[in-house]
């Protein structure tokens, strides 16, 4: 089978919607068939990869630990705009997973690529 | 006492903040909820509005969703209050009445 390469586009913040979550179920689908896959948190989507999360006051699932898991999935390829980061105050140090951070050149040869981009 | 207003949309993505600091007037107060907590973050691209904002306006943020999100009292912007639930309950009981910017 020709193996292709998938780049998985996380755009949404976490809690908000439901699309942080899916993204992560349908990844884990896509690992089972040995694809060559890569995460890009973009935009809103860098606040997945934020330490700490604790949602158990607004009784929803912290489902965060599973980007630390994806490894073993042999997911092993993250990417997180710097941009992105900035403009929310953010830096690489508040990423619970190891995750390069790209500019946004970087991220242009990114999205060219890759064969296919699921948008989440 | 005038208006609480409510955000719960990320201002990243949604103009909501800004609508309502446009129109809110002096004297009323704005809680940010849910994905509206991004906006409170210290260093983040809304922290100038705010800080400005918050000459006029009352500010809080629900610390539930704030801790959700991963974040630390510490990296709120200055001159935010934190509430709880029961907070925020006092506050739509303090001001004549409650503008949820959706």
């Amino acid at each position: 089978m020709e193996i292709k390469k998938f780049l998985y586009l996380n755009r949404r913040a976490p809690y908000g919607s439901g699309y942080a979550q899916e993204s992560l179920d349908v990844v884990l689908i896509g690992a089972a068939f040995d694809q060559d896959i890569s995460l890009l948190f973009l935009d809103d989507g860098v606040f997945q990869l934020k330490g700490g999360q604790d949602p158990a006051d607004i009784d929803l699932k912290d489902f965060s630990p599973a980007y630390c898991a994806l490894d073993m999935y042999d997911v092993e390829k993250l990417y997180v705009s710097g941009e992105s980061l900035a403009a929310r105050g953010l830096s690489g140090k508040d990423l619970l997973v190891k995750a390069e951070v790209l500019n946004d050149a970087q991220i242009r040869d990114l999205l060219d690529e890759h064969d296919v981009i699921f948008s989440f | 006492m005038g208006i609480l207003h409510t955000v719960n949309k990320s201002p990243f993505e949604k103009s909501s903040l800004q609508s309502c600091l446009r129109y809110a007037k002096p004297g009323s107060a704005l809680l940010l909820m849910e994905d509206g907590v991004y906006a409170a973050l210290r260093g983040g691209a809304f922290e100038e509005p705010l800080k400005r904002a918050a000459a006029d306006l009352s500010l809080y943020c629900l610390e539930p969703d704030l801790k959700a999100r991963g974040f630390p009292p510490e990296r709120l912007i200055d001159g935010i209050r934190l509430v709880d639930y029961g907070g925020f309950v006092d506050l739509a009981v303090e001001y004549d009445k409650v503008q949820a910017w959706l």
